[in-house]
């Protein structure tokens, strides 16, 4: 969640890390040789855009399906002189995004920050910052599933045949119900894509409003799904497509609301229930972005003002936790 | 007239027995095939071959594709083979739980190997999918609803629908009427016999019932102990069986 404001603290939290990695561990915590494994499937995962590659995965000190698929390809491009950003469906400070940044601050001394446009390493779980990204940066996904046909075709020999033919039918099958079911594709998140109109991927479980960027996106985009033992990647300026029917085109969710602290329309926003009355308050769900707007724009409406105070003095517990 | 489905010497074997071996026979345009014989005579290991749904010892496998080429199965690439399987080929499954797929709907079941080929037009693959529930006499209402809805009858309906829907040349047919009660079956038939004639289907019929046999098929192989034992036209076997077995097969039907 996007919660208030803590810049100040977390400047200081970056120079304090900033002497040396921890003792005992080799950088970025994993051995030369697991790197080296790591980056050959890196280096096919790129030359063949949504191909899914296998890796060897190591054990991580965090259980699966808590990102270690997206710190062991993290760890595996991290550079002294790079700077980390880590998210969690779009925040910096929830506990997932907390404690991988602080685990890399402490295994390669490496600078962090929240900004995603200092960041030159981006680790995501559930978002793509709404910032634009750029050519110099690296985006890494921690991917649950990388499979999307597992929900209807569970055999993994099957699966790969069907990638190896693009025989894709199968996926449509589930869009299909979807509007059976719901009246329109209700998928929201981890929607199917084509990448490079050849290998159908999944996009890990960000909402569908993220789809579009990732479609000839400037950042070089890599997935690594540690359970499953899967690294897959979408290089820079790569087409990707969403797909859909002709008569039921792809499309983004809408907001009738602006973020209630920064106030913009183009972002993905979070609703949060902010009192036991059930008051309902609707903020950008990319923290760094919504923080950026308000230093830019200092002018909220009046009217959101109350709404905000609530929401600080209902959610102390977060500052607090994230320094402690 | 050139052959649609042409099979030399077919072995397939287990470990060296059972199966089915050196089948040979022609299916022609147009021409409903039956297969009878007991159970483990190798009639499905047969149809399965000859599906290519499980590879062939030895022999040979051709097949007429629908721009006039002769394709030897045997050593056809594997994108070719389910491109044919989707296109020009159908399989109905003796259990229709095996041939359809139980967590979507009768319409998504019937859609999917439209969409298989490239249909990306939900509101005609629908359309499509009402039509030929009509045409194998299910409720186009009930499209929206799962196969395990509807009754044991229905359910192979649906699946005959799935595999009809790309207007294949081909369908083989593993046991379609057997676990079904009499009246079912009865339909059943009258419904594939309808649909054989008016879209001139090519059809392999495996079957153990002989009236199944005799109702739909022009041309009967019986098989005994993985070999063909007797093969000709559907009445000339039946009412002047040759062969010992034949025999013994069409003098066990029990007369009503």
């Amino acid at each position: 969640m996007n919660a208030p404001d803590s810049l100040q603290t977390s400047n200081a939290t970056v120079t304090s890390h900033e002497t040396q990695a921890a003792a005992g561990y080799n950088f970025a915590y994993l051995d030369e040789q697991t790197k080296r494994m790591l980056r050959r499937a890196l280096l096919k995962a790129v030359a063949v855009p949504g191909y899914q590659v296998p890796f060897a995965s190591r054990e991580m000190p965090l259980p699966y399906g808590w990102g270690t698929g997206g710190i062991q390809v993290t760890a595996a491009i991290i550079g002294a002189n790079d700077t980390l950003k880590v998210i969690d469906q779009g925040s910096d400070d929830t506990t997932n995004a907390v404690n991988i940044r602080r685990f890399f601050a402490r295994t390669t001394g490496v600078a962090t920050t929240r900004h995603t446009r200092e960041a030159s390493i981006i680790q995501t779980r559930h978002r793509i910052p709404e910032t634009p990204l750029t050519e110099k940066q690296i985006l890494v996904y921690q991917v649950p599933m990388p499979e999307p046909l597992f929900r209807l075709e569970p055999r993994v020999a099957e699966c790969k045949k069907l990638h190896a033919l693009s025989d894709y039918g199968l996926i449509s099958v589930e869009l299909y119900e979807d509007i059976v079911q719901h009246g329109s594709i209700a998928t929201t998140y981890d929607y199917p894509v084509t990448v490079n109109g050849r290998y159908l991927t999944s996009p890990s479980p960000i909402p569908k409003f993220d789809n579009p960027k990732l479609h000839m996106n400037a950042a070089l985009q890599l997935f690594g799904a540690g359970r499953e033992r899967r690294i897959y990647a979408i290089p820079p300026y790569t087409p990707v497509k969403s797909l859909d029917f002709d008569d039921h085109p792809f499309e983004v969710q809408r907001w009738e609301h602006a973020c209630a602290l920064c106030g913009s329309r183009e972002s993905f926003l979070d609703e949060m229930i902010v009192d036991d009355a059930g008051k309902r308050m609707f903020v950008c769900s990319d923290s760094d972005y919504c923080h950026e707007r308000r230093a830019n724009d200092d002018a909220i409406d009046d009217a959101n003002v109350d709404t905000i105070d609530a929401h600080a003095t209902t959610e102390p517990a977060t500052h607090a936790g994230e320094h402690a | 007239m050139t052959p649609l489905l042409s099979a030399r010497s077919l072995t397939k074997q287990y470990g060296g027995r059972n199966g089915c071996r050196d089948v040979s026979f022609d299916l022609y345009p147009g021409e409903v095939l039956c297969i009878v014989g007991e159970s483990g005579s190798g009639k499905t290991t047969l149809l399965n071959t000859l599906a290519l749904r499980t590879e062939a010892d030895s022999g040979e496998l051709r097949y007429t594709s629908t721009n006039g080429d002769t394709l030897d199965l045997r050593t056809l690439s594997e994108p070719r083979r389910r491109l044919l399987a989707r296109t020009e080929w159908g399989f109905v499954q003796q259990n229709p739980r095996d041939g359809l797929r139980a967590g979507v709907s009768a319409g998504a079941n019937i859609g999917e190997p439209l969409m298989a080929v490239g249909a990306r037009h939900y509101g005609q693959i629908r359309n499509t999918a009402q039509q030929w529930m009509r045409r194998v006499e299910l409720d186009a209402t009930r499209i929206d609803e799962l196969p395990s809805a509807f009754s044991g009858g229905m359910q192979q309906r649906l699946q005959i629908a799935r595999n009809l829907v790309t207007g294949p040349r081909l369908v083989f047919m593993d046991e379609p009427t057997a676990g079904l009660d009499v009246s079912v079956q009865a339909r059943l038939l009258d419904l594939l016999r309808t649909l054989t004639t008016t879209l001139h289907l090519s059809v392999l019929i495996v079957t153990h019932d002989i009236g199944v046999a005799r109702l739909l098929a022009h041309r009967l192989m019986v098989m005994q102990g993985g070999a063909v034992v007797e093969s000709g036209l559907t009445d000339q076997v039946l009412d002047d069986p040759q062969h010992p077995y034949t025999q013994t097969l069409v003098a066990s039907v029990l007369p009503v």
